[in-house]
């Protein structure tokens, strides 16, 4: 039987999911490009159990966090971008595993 | 059943499956085109939820600014499809998986164990969303977090520019 409503399980578990999603493109993909997007995703999760929670519990505070995190994520965006760019310009690669100066 | 049901029954897959759809994708501009309906999932959620202003910022800063920016990378690099890994292809995917099954699990345990009851949506939620409420919160409590941003943006700004600049050398 189907509920009426939705309560708010249901959006933390979605969001749980999509969370996990981009977990699993982090450590699967080696394109840094996807591994970004993938990482828009997780933020993405987080800011939609943010505004569940906001909205279940009539206080605005969520919704303003969610804001915020919105801001550092178009920051985030044109920096991590702005490094793909620079690593490409050095290494011609944007494949994150022949990217292994750094590797001991 | 409701047309909140309905709503989010519609949203809620439509999020997994282009969330999936991103992350599997071979070619980058498939990924970043599913990323882009995901966000528009995410979008119709926020609105079953009532969250009005939240609903319009995603659409203008995640679909808007944010992929255009990667869909502008992408084109820049002329990143092609991704060629298979040489050696221990699979191993990688497996235990990433793997990994991502144990992290879905536990916060699943943590979700599920929550010892209060069943919460509906708050009668509140649809003055909170509003343009109004959030502008009347951001300038009064959250008014420094709020300069604070703007800050971060501009260090952004430069930052980028100085990152992704080619360097010409001089004389």
């Amino acid at each position: 039987m189907l509920p009426t409503t939705i309560p708010l399980d249901y959006y933390l578990i979605l969001s749980a999911v999509l969370f996990v999603i981009g977990v699993a493109g982090v450590v699967t993909r080696r394109n840094a490009i996807i591994i970004f997007m993938s990482l828009e995703l997780m933020l993405n999760a987080v800011n939609l159990s943010m505004v569940a929670f906001s909205a279940f519990s009539g206080d605005i505070s969520g919704q303003m966090f969610v804001f915020f995190i919105m801001a550092v994520a178009a920051a985030e965006a044109a920096v991590g971008l702005a490094i793909v760019l620079a690593l490409f310009r050095n290494k011609q690669t944007v494949y994150v595993d022949e990217i292994n100066i750094m590797k001991w | 059943m409701s047309l909140q049901v309905i709503m989010f029954s519609v949203f809620a897959i439509g999020a997994v499956a282009s969330a999936v759809f991103t992350i599997t994708r071979k070619n980058p501009v498939a990924s970043a085109m599913s990323l882009v309906a995901h966000f528009f999932m995410l979008t119709g959620l926020y609105l079953t939820m009532q969250a009005q202003f939240v609903a319009a910022v995603q659409v203008l800063v995640y679909a808007g600014a944010i992929m255009v920016l990667v869909v502008f990378v992408i084109m820049l690099l002329n990143v092609g499809k991704e060629p298979p890994h040489p050696d221990r292809s699979g191993l990688r995917t497996t235990l990433g998986s793997l990994m991502a099954l144990v992290l879905a699990v536990m916060i699943g345990i943590a979700v599920i164990a929550r010892p209060t009851g069943r919460m509906d949506l708050s009668p509140k939620a649809i003055e909170i969303g509003t343009t109004e409420a959030i502008g009347q919160s951001l300038f009064t409590t959250y008014l420094f977090p709020f300069e604070a941003v703007s800050l971060l943006l501009l260090a952004a700004l430069i930052g980028s520019v100085i990152l992704a600049k080619r360097h010409v050398k001089e004389g």
